[in-house]
């Protein structure tokens, strides 16, 4: 389509992610129908209503100037790590865990919005760390102290599964921004020895046996093992081009558990089969690839890290959502961005796309190579 | 790595962070395609190389599949009536995996159906040992009105399930138990055997003994299915179809079920069997073991008072005495003896002089007539029983003629009748001693066999079949499965005159001047037949007419009819009671049966109403009051559910082969009751574990030996 018949306000839009954005939610919104039996209004309305309520958000975001997110870096990572600080607090006169505040009109789920926090202000801090310091401790210390925060604020919620979202988030943004890679391996190394004893030591009951019930899923049937059964009953029995839209039987019939939420997946495969399957992931490899190559393109070291940043942030969700569905992962409580139904991941994933589109903007103002 | 190391030489620039910045970038990049291409091919695997699998595994969650227990094939007499039917029913059950206030639910059944406590304890007995898929059947047999009660609480009673369907029915009750045995839940043992669905299908019901456990495979039928679309919760959301059951083939026996029932009742309060064979075809016409249990109750579980009531019972209902009852057969061997001496060319002329006893060398074997019988040839040796005669020409012959005799008439052999675990009994001669006791054949072993004491023991369904075969010489088997076109046995090879003599004695046993001439019949046929009186304690503990029940002698009696063209045979043996007169007036009633049901029925008619009603009448009785005396304190059911009850019962209470070699002979009872006492009301016997059941008259005192004996 020539680009001179086209009003400059259209032109101007970040098609190569909306498109991939609307086809995800939209095709989120059909499986979410047909899970809810036909029932348009029960998830898909509301679904829909939230895409373009954060989808207008995002929009602001991307309008937002560099300068901005910069010096709102610090002060907003403050603010949420006090949220966190006061959802233990509740949680603790509560009785039992908390990981949500009211705040009336919705609820706020403070650790959903570190994922992009965390990200946020490590880009920061390592635009403003001299270059020369990259190597040294100076580079790691800080950073450190900034991720333990709030990761181990949220894993006391306990919430495994987003303090490791965070934890990830913020190691991929230390990874970019070029601290030695010996660390890393060193790093990786420590926790895989670490690993089983944290495994023993730190992890509650509940998250014990979800990963011995993911190792083997076959042993407890009917307990904890029966998400991850079900679910891979649901993909398996989909086969090539899936039962068709409203005959998934695993999910009508409520086998398959949490079919709206972290097993929207399964329900799609379900009905979709391989094919649908296949059309998910290529829409996520559209949006991971537009993400890393507005990283690429940024004209300096903070939109850079904070374009990538947000890009795998995104990743992991899919990835580790997918993987558990299909039985490659522990159950852990982590949605499908955009199909999954539920607000929190909705308004998080919004944001990053948010930041990343403005990124995508101070680009195409500040050409690449002239600052650094 | 090569950058990194690089980059701590040189001072850090910018550009090479940028650089780093996009190497790295790339390696995220290929990460992401790297998990991509792993959850594509995990997805593929899944829906395309397992997806066979779980596409099965999905269906079985979608369609849950109703098994309805087909109807189990009806039993059949030789005339097509029934012994074994099945009745519509509505029932309820339980699944104890489902029932969540066990005590709440029970108290709610047992409001809403009228159980009673002790009906209450037993289900609660079985719902804390099920397994959770065994169902455990709360009642059956409803009405409409309990089922429909109980129908629309369900909501609040889960784990309970009301259905349609049918139970096993056995018209003839105890009189069949038996014969057919009964049916009963699955055990847990069956369905690990088994690996069958069926099995765990509340309603569904497998032979636990008797015919229905050996005719399992052909009684049981097909079931069939209701497969209905139902979500993971169990609520059905829709009908996907119905498939009909196929009921079970039928079975039919060659029994009469008139007169095994007959044989049944006629039996009374008296422990005992009765077995009536067609003497020409091996058919079995009437298999009788009573006590018993019934069927029909045993069918819904075996309750504890039930279970106290027949486990305490010294006359061992849970016994069948038939096959697994075995005895000293007393005087009732004599013909067959007789028939071992013709075979060995014994002229049946000889006599001997029958002083009341026989010396050999400085001992003296007493005939049960101390004060003799005179001049004793053949015919008069069977039907006065006299012992003497026997004696002396059991020593001329051998021990080995007559063994093989009885061996060839049926004793001592196993036959191949659908029950399992029969006692064969023994048949004993000189190297079977040697064998078993490493002890050499003495005088008095011949003389204690030759008058059916000392080692011989034998079960009633022998005595039935030596009588078949004395009485048509054929080689008859006993047949309990109908087959109209069956050949008649082959002939044994006897002489028909040895056959017409040994007959026409028998005949005279009861017919003329024999040991049973009140068994002669009242209507137009003779009977021939044969008593006898087996000892079960020495003369020093008991005198085997009267005293304690468990020391009197056993009564038996062998009979076939018409005498001169045999027809019927027939055995009859009571156990303990007081000699051969308890045995022949059943026999003689039960062969009445067979030519003037109506006579017979008069008779027995009159005896019941001395006993204190009809088998179920007493029962009921029985039950009531064991249900007042112990309704709290009866312990639990041992095992319920234990298919080899019965075999496990007859063998605590077997009769067994003494451990050690007797070593003297037996003193032989009075074998007849002669035409002493006037009209004979069948012996009835107080039993010390029945308090309240008889009321009739004493046993009849012991006849002293009278002239016409």
């Amino acid at each position: 389509m020539p680009r001179a018949y086209v009003p400059a306000v259209i032109a101007r839009q970040p098609w190569g992610v909306l498109v991939p954005l609307i086809a995800l939610v939209g095709f989120g919104s059909a499986v979410l129908d047909s899970a809810a039996g036909g029932r348009f209004q029960l998830w898909s309305l509301s679904h829909l209503v939230r895409f373009c309520v954060f989808l207008v958000m995002a929009m602001v975001i991307a309008r937002l100037p560099k300068e901005l997110f910069r010096q709102a870096a610090l002060p907003v990572y403050g603010v949420l790590c006090a949220l966190l600080v006061l959802v233990e607090l509740i949680g603790g006169i509560g009785g039992g865990s908390q990981r949500w505040l009211n705040l009336g009109f919705m609820t706020l789920q403070p650790s959903e919005l570190m994922k992009p926090g965390i990200v946020l202000v490590l880009a920061w801090f390592y635009s403003v760390l001299p270059i020369g310091e990259t190597q040294s401790w100076r580079a790691l210390i800080p950073a450190s102290v900034l991720l333990g925060i709030p990761a181990g604020l949220v894993m006391l919620q306990p919430d495994l599964g987003t303090g490791l979202s965070i934890t990830f988030g913020a190691v991929i943004v230390m990874f970019l921004a070029g601290l030695p890679l010996r660390w890393f391996i060193g790093a990786g190394l420590a926790g895989i020895i670490a690993a089983p004893i944290a495994f023993f030591t730190l992890l509650h009951d509940y998250q014990r046996r979800r990963v011995l019930v993911f190792l083997d899923p076959e042993n407890d049937p009917l307990g904890s093992g029966y998400h991850i059964t079900q679910s891979k009953i649901a993909i398996g029995s989909g086969g090539l081009w899936g039962k068709g839209f409203g005959n998934g039987s695993q999910s009508h019939l409520n086998y398959l558990p949490e079919s709206h939420t972290d097993f929207v997946f399964a329900t799609m495969a379900e009905e979709w089969g391989l094919i649908g399957g296949f059309f998910v992931l290529a829409v996520f490899g559209l949006i991971f690839r537009w993400g890393l190559r507005v990283a690429k393109d940024a004209p300096d070291r903070f939109s850079r890290l904070l374009a990538a940043g947000m890009t795998m942030t995104i990743f992991f969700y899919m990835c580790i959502n997918l993987m558990m569905v299909m039985g490659l992962a522990p159950v852990v409580g982590i949605p499908l961005p955009w199909m999954s139904h539920g607000g929190s991941s909705m308004m998080t994933n919004m944001i990053c796309i948010g930041t990343i589109m403005a990124v995508e903007r101070w680009n195409r103002t500040a050409p690449r190579g002239l600052s650094g | 790595m090569g950058a990194s190391k690089s980059a701590q030489k040189l001072p850090l620039t910018s550009a090479i962070l940028t650089n780093r910045f996009e190497r790295r970038t790339f390696v995220l990049g290929a990460l992401q395609t790297g998990v991509g291409v792993l959850l594509a091919a995990r997805l593929s695997y899944l829906a395309v190389a397992q997806n066979e699998k779980y596409q099965a595994a999905s269906e079985s969650n979608r369609v849950n599949l109703t098994l309805i227990p087909p109807r189990r094939g009806w039993v059949l007499d030789r005339f097509g009536r029934s012994l074994a039917a099945n009745r519509a029913d509505f029932r309820v059950d339980l699944i104890p995996d489902r029932v969540i206030d066990a005590d709440r639910t029970m108290q709610t059944l047992s409001s809403l159906l009228d159980l009673s406590p002790d009906r209450v304890r037993d289900i609660r007995d079985k719902l804390d040992k099920a397994r959770g898929f065994q169902p455990v059947e709360v009642a059956a047999s409803l009405d409409w009105e309990k089922f429909a009660a109980v129908s629309v609480r369900l909501p609040e009673l889960p784990g309970v399930i009301p259905q349609k369907g049918y139970s096993r029915f056995y018209p003839a009750g105890a009189s069949v138990g038996h014969l057919i045995g009964y049916v009963g839940t699955a055990s847990a043992e069956d369905y690990e055997k088994e690996r069958n669905p069926l099995l765990v299908t509340p309603g569904f019901k497998i032979g636990k003994d008797g015919l229905e456990k050996h005719f399992e495979a052909r009684l049981r039928g097909v079931p069939g299915a209701r497969r209905v679309e139902a979500t993971a919760s169990g609520r059905i959301v829709r009908d996907l179809g119905t498939r009909e059951d196929v009921p079970g083939k039928p079975i039919q026996l060659t029994i009469n079920a008139g007169l095994q029932e007959y044989a049944a009742r006629r039996i009374g309060l008296e422990s005992g069997a009765v077995v009536v064979m067609d003497c020409e075809s091996g058919d079995i016409l009437a298999m009788a073991s009573m006590p018993s249990f019934d069927p029909n109750s045993f069918s819904d579980g075996i309750g504890r008072i039930e279970w106290k009531m027949l486990s305490e019972d010294d006359h061992v209902p849970l016994r069948n005495k038939v096959l697994r009852g075995l005895y000293p057969p007393g005087s009732t061997v004599k013909p067959m003896v007789a028939m071992a001496f013709l075979e060995a060319g014994l002229d049946p002329s000889a006599s001997v002089g029958c002083s009341g006893g026989l010396r050999v060398g400085n001992r003296v074997f007493h005939c049960w007539n101390r004060r003799g019988h005179g001049s004793v040839d053949m015919a008069k040796a069977i039907y006065q029983s006299c012992d003497v005669y026997f004696y002396h020409f059991a020593q001329k012959i051998g021990m080995d003629a007559i063994a093989a005799m009885a061996r060839r008439l049926g004793l001592g052999q196993e036959f191949p009748m659908p029950y399992p675990g029969q006692s064969y009994g023994t048949v004993p001669d000189p190297a079977w001693k040697l064998r078993k006791y490493k002890k050499e054949w003495a005088v008095y072993d011949t003389v204690n066999a030759t008058i059916g004491q000392g080692y011989m023991l034998v079960n009633p369904l022998q005595q039935a079949v030596m009588a078949s075969r004395i009485a048509s010489g054929r080689n008859v088997m006993p047949r309990l499965l109908l087959d109209r076109n069956a050949p008649l046995p082959a002939h044994m090879g006897f002489r028909q005159d040895h056959l017409d003599y040994i007959h026409a004695a028998m005949s005279e046993v009861v017919n003329g001047r024999g040991t049973a001439g009140r068994a002669k019949l009242p209507v137009d046929v003779l009977m021939a037949g044969k008593t006898g009186t087996a000892q079960v304690v020495g003369l020093n503990i008991a005198n085997g007419k009267s005293g304690l029940w468990k020391y009197r002698d056993h009564g038996h009696f062998i009979a076939f009819a018409p005498f001169d063209k045999p027809k019927y045979a027939c055995a009859v043996v009571i156990e303990h009671g007081g000699g051969s007169s308890a045995a022949y007036p059943i026999a003689r009633d039960v062969m009445t049966y067979i030519f003037d049901p109506a006579k017979a029925m008069a008779v027995l008619e009159d005896f019941e109403k001395q006993w204190g009603g009809n088998v179920q009448q007493r029962m009921a009785a029985r039950y009531a009051m064991f249900a007042q005396k112990y309704g709290a304190s009866a312990p639990a059911a041992p095992a319920p559910d234990d298919d080899s009850l019965t075999e496990r019962i007859g063998d605590e209470r077997k009769p067994r082969e003494p451990s050690a070699a007797q070593t003297a002979a037996t003193d032989p009872r009075p074998d007849a009751d002669a035409e002493a006492g006037a009209p004979q009301p069948a012996p009835a016997t107080p039993r010390p574990s029945s308090p309240g059941a008889a009321s009739g008259t004493a046993a009849n005192p012991a006849a002293p030996a009278a002239g016409g004996q």
